[in-house]
């Protein structure tokens, strides 16, 4: 019992970190209808860049915690939201009016890019960092097994929920949120209203990108390991939760990490470890064959 | 009342001081960018924690750099391009593009005599086996991708397919490569067909996940199903080819031998290389044939439009599961052939790397045709062999070549489509590829 | 001309979710007749058009198609290909669908899939080059240049659809729609974009087909030229709800019609719709 609430906590943790970098892919699947496949690592720079910050933050004498993390947190969001940005303006806006597979195809070389960029600049190798936050509460204490709640996993849930409350304020009260929202109804339609429908998009990006480096620095702090390879599995994790909470639904990003990330724990807690990637894929297929518009989906009529 | 002069901003063509500030602009964002990952260097120090170096040289030249080559496709580079196009006369560039059929023809006879030309190179022979092999594979791809326009990114599922049922049943039942290669192509046909069924009702994006998926998880399979496969070891000890019953080896009964030849190990390496050629040119007369087909209409009459298809009584899903088998098929021969060149076999040879890289070679040939996607591969390899020194940098580079390929040249190296026949009697001629037809319309 | 009946709409509704498209909608068309589906923009035209192919499935209803042979479909319970196959009904669409990079010869002989795929014994006959594979792909290129021919594309056989102008995209849908041997050809709008001429030659192509090849058309248009001068029998929709069935004459006169179209002063606007329900 008390091993099952330890992987609750820990599946929720996960989750949020998902949840994080699906509201990325479903953002930018809603409004240009793409899946955005760089995203992951897009997610995989951010927490690189919060590496790199808080190595330097260390060495020039930043080194209250604290601080530390907020300055880290702000760095790495605006430096990954530049990346954001950057691949949206070289790599897919040229090819909205291309055929349909040329912005995956983009996608999937920028990914490339992102990816070997990052291991020839910092190498192969993995990254380790020593945990910054520690500590944290036992809830449970059962026969053999103690059921622990750390003060990281409580940072990235707590931290999780209040950016999607202001990006729900966002979506939903905001101009911004407004044009996001004419955008993926009609394109076309918004740029003749008068939305500047480039700025939105790219502003899209900006905000999908600037999410995934805090899943990143969640990711840094959680692991305390990075390397170049992290983006690809999230991205894929993430996407799978994106449809599976329906693609184009903040709440369902959202759910749908958190489901995914209590799939794999408890997968690889009671049945194998070593097929957790396999139960993801697995359940991505599932999903996309026999529900494809997810839990909070809308219905998509195909019109004939 | 007179209406304000408003000077029309040209994106193309910037005078001077607008092309500096764009330039400006793009070193800032390169400032950015590069800072922290280019300019700071993370590396484990002795006691195993992170320590970190700057570059900060290294990152003020890759920001002039972008200052400069932004400054230089402002100011040089549109000019250079519209005045190049102009330069070249009409008649030179139809020339040009009726001239594909021919390098077709050239192509194949070069092929063939490859050997001949390469005998004492061995570093070659080796790169040439390659390039057929991932020729054949893009061939298969082709299929899906290119005249379906299925996007399958786990074509590497079948190639593994082939390549482990190959291994197994040589290995199991001791039958001759001739006998193997055939069946792993059939299960691996089994295997597309498997693996399309799922997927018939998905679009575009999320069928290339769905692929994705399948690919990593006969990857994972591999990888942790030790009992059969081997797992991360792999399958050694696969049997290498014999020359129809004659061993290449030094032996009396073997081929050199029996031909009055002195013995030399690239006697193998020679007869793989015809193999794979063999095998590659019948893929693409089958894949040319069946264009010419009905099957082969539906499949590019899928790619343009799947409702009207349907509409038309067209099975689409028997149509889409022919084609996932019929790619998989060949992507399994050509995994077979890989297993028994290489005698070794391992997940790590099946990752989605690969998947992407025939894909590039399908869309950087210019999707459906046959002669762009050899000399794509022939690009495209021969590029990464050249580039060897610079091992890290070719996937960077590959990446965005991928990118660029698709936003400046989206039909790929090679632009037009041949029609599969003609109104005005006869089909239109065969050859290994397209044969554009000079100046559209007749 | 007797008008045997050979579609039959009975209690057709089509539900999207809260939407109500169609609404429990009767009516039938004749063989050989060309009938005529009118109607404000939203009325359900198009929808009902996909109940019939088989694009959606309606939520109630019947849809019954009687060949003059006698064969019998139930079309609200086949896929699209196997009503366009089986029960062998063409049609066209509302924003035109062509294969755009094939040439018009290969859009119409794409039409012809079937009948192909069987005299090339499913591909492997055709692959080694079968004679009878070579014959039926002689027959099947003729017949698309008949089709070429009536449409006047005969002289652009071997250029991309997608090149052709808007008219000519028009023409050649049915001519691929034509292709297929159809029994019940439904066109969607097929005047719109037409000028007077074009529509006038449009009114003479759907009658000749309809005599010399004993087809039956469904037809949606807007275009009141073509729907008055060449229709027997018209069915006017407003809201996914039937407001008239009957001959042009009786359509044109009928209250309800002119109301939908035009609109009634406000004091009108209660009886009609209580008569609209009935």
């Amino acid at each position: 019992m008390e091993y099952f609430v330890q992987q609750l906590i820990n599946g929720i943790t996960l989750g949020s970190i998902y949840g994080l970098i699906a509201i990325g892919y479903t953002m930018v699947y809603g409004i240009i209808g793409m899946i955005n496949f760089a995203h992951g690592d897009i997610f995989m720079v951010g927490a690189f860049l919060a590496l790199i910050t808080f190595l330097v933050l260390v060495a020039i004498g930043v080194s209250a915690i604290p601080l530390a993390l907020l300055l880290v947190l702000l760095v790495s969001m605006a430096l990954t939201a530049l990346y954001g940005w950057t691949v949206e303006r070289i790599a897919y806006r040229p090819l909205r009016h291309s055929f349909r597979l040329a912005p995956l195809i983009s996608a999937i070389g920028m990914s490339i890019v992102l990816q070997n960029f990052v291991q020839v600049a910092q190498g192969a190798r993995v990254k380790p960092l020593p945990p910054l936050v520690q500590g944290g509460y036992t809830l449970l204490k059962g026969n053999d097994f103690a059921v622990r709640l750390s003060n990281i996993q409580i940072i990235v849930v707590v931290t999780t929920f209040i950016l999607m409350a202001c990006f729900s304020y966002l979506v939903a009260r905001t101009k911004l949120g407004r044009n996001m929202r004419a955008c993926e109804q009609d394109l076309k339609m918004a740029a003749l209203v008068g939305i500047d429908v480039n700025r939105t998009i790219s502003l899209t990006f900006v905000i999908g990108a600037a999410l995934a480096a805090v899943a990143g620095l969640m990711f840094l702090l959680y692991y305390g390991v990075v390397d170049f390879f992290i983006g690809f599995l999230a991205g894929v994790k993430a996407f799978t939760a994106a449809v599976l909470g329906g693609i184009g639904s903040l709440p369902g990003a959202m759910i749908g990490g958190i489901l995914i990330g209590l799939v794999e724990t408890m997968w690889s807690a009671y049945f194998s470890i070593e097929y957790k990637d396999v139960a993801a894929f697995a359940i991505l297929i599932t999903v996309l064959i026999f529900l494809p518009t997810g839990i909070l989906g809308r219905p998509e009529v195909e019109k004939v | 009342m007179p209406v304000p002069h408003v000077r029309e901003p040209n994106p193309k063509r910037l005078d001077g001081i607008a092309a500096l500030k764009q330039a400006a602009r793009a070193a800032g964002i390169a400032v950015g960018l590069f800072v922290l990952l280019l300019g700071v260097r993370t590396e484990q120090g002795p006691t195993g924690a992170l320590v970190i170096t700057t570059r900060f040289g290294l990152l003020a030249e890759i920001v002039a750099a972008v200052f400069l080559l932004s400054l230089a496709r402002s100011l040089v580079w549109q000019r250079v391009v519209a005045d190049f196009t102009r330069l070249v006369p009409a008649a030179v560039r139809t020339a040009a593009a009726g001239l594909s059929h021919h390098l077709a023809r050239a192509f194949v006879v070069f092929a063939l005599l490859a050997p001949v030309f390469f005998y004492t190179n061995r570093y070659l022979l080796d790169l040439a086996i390659l390039i057929v092999t991932y020729t054949m594979l893009g061939f298969g791809l082709n299929i899906v991708v290119g005249l379906a326009g299925l996007l399958d990114l786990g074509y590497v599922a079948f190639y593994a397919v082939g390549a482990y049922s190959y291994a197994l049943i040589a290995q199991t039942f001791g039958l001759s490569f001739w006998i193997c290669l055939p069946l792993a192509g059939i299960l691996a046909a089994f295997a597309g067909v498997l693996l399309g069924f799922p997927v018939l009702r998905l679009r575009g994006d999320y069928l290339a996940i769905v692929t994705l998926g399948f690919g990593e998880i006969i990857r994972l399979i591999l990888l942790n199903w030790q009992s059969l496969t081997g797992g991360p070891n792999g399958i050694s000890g696969i049997p290498r080819p014999s020359f129809f019953g004659l061993p290449f080896n030094s032996s009396p009964d073997g081929f050199a031998a029996t031909f009055g030849l002195h013995y030399s190990p690239t006697h193998r390496i020679v007869f793989l290389y015809y193999v794979i050629l063999a095998l590659a040119l019948l893929t693409n007369w089958v894949t040319l044939r069946l264009r010419r087909l009905p099957i082969g209409r539906a499949w590019e009459a899928l790619r343009e439009d799947e409702i009207a298809c349907r509409a038309l009584g067209v099975n689409t899903t028997n149509t889409k599961l022919t084609a996932f088998a019929m790619g998989a098929m060949f992507g399994g021969l050509a995994g077979a052939f890989f297993a028994t060149r290489q005698g070794f076999i391992s997940p790590e040879s099946f990752t989605f790397s690969e998947s992407a890289l025939v894909l590039a070679i399908v869309v950087l040939g210019g999707m459906g045709s046959q002669l762009g996607v050899a000399v794509a591969a022939t690009v495209m390899l021969g590029g990464f062999e050249l580039f060897r020194e610079f091992d890290q940098y070719r996937m960077l580079v590959f990446g965005l070549a991928m990118v660029a390929i698709v936003i400046y040249r989206p039909r790929g190296l090679v632009a037009t489509r041949a029609p599969s026949i003609s109104g005005r009697g006869g089909n239109v001629p065969a050859g290994l590829g397209r044969n554009a037809r000079s100046g559209g319309a007749a | 001309m007797t008008a045997t009946p050979i579609l039959a709409v009975e209690h057709l509704t089509m539900r999207f979710g809260g939407l109500l498209a169609v609404s429990d909608l009767s009516f039938s068309a004749s063989e050989r007749h060309i009938t005529a589906l009118i109607g404000p923009n939203g009325a359900g035209k198009t929808t009902l058009f996909n109940c019939i192919t088989g694009f959606y499935r309606p939520t109630v209803g019947r849809l019954s198609l009687v060949h003059p042979g006698g064969a019998t479909f139930l079309l609200e319970r086949l896929s699209e290909f196997r009503i366009a196959k089986e029960a062998r009904v063409a049609r066209t669409f509302q924003n035109v669908r062509l294969f755009a990079g094939m040439t018009l010869l290969e859009n119409l002989l794409v039409a012809q899939h079937n009948t192909l795929m069987v005299a090339s014994g499913f591909t492997v006959l055709g692959l080694f080059g079968a004679r009878r594979y070579a014959r039926a792909e002689a027959g099947a290129v003729d017949k698309a240049r008949y089709w070429l021919d009536r449409v006047g594309l005969a002289d652009r056989a071997d250029d991309p659809a997608g090149a052709l102008p808007y008219g000519a995209q028009r023409r050649l849908e049915i001519a691929r729609a034509m292709c297929t041997d159809p029994v019940l050809l439904c066109l969607d709008e097929p005047a719109a974009g037409l000028n007077n001429r074009e529509s006038a030659e449009l009114n003479e192509f759907l009658r000749a087909i309809r005599s010399e090849h004993g087809i039956s058309i469904l037809l949606i248009e807007h275009d009141m030229g073509v729907v008055m001068e060449i229709s027997d029998h018209i069915v006017v929709l407003d809201y996914g709800v039937k407001i008239a069935d009957g001959t042009p004459e009786e359509v044109r006169n009928d209250p309800n019609v002119i109301a939908a179209y035009l609109g009634v002063p406000n004091e009108e606007i209660g009886r009609i719709e209580a008569e609209v329900r009935s």
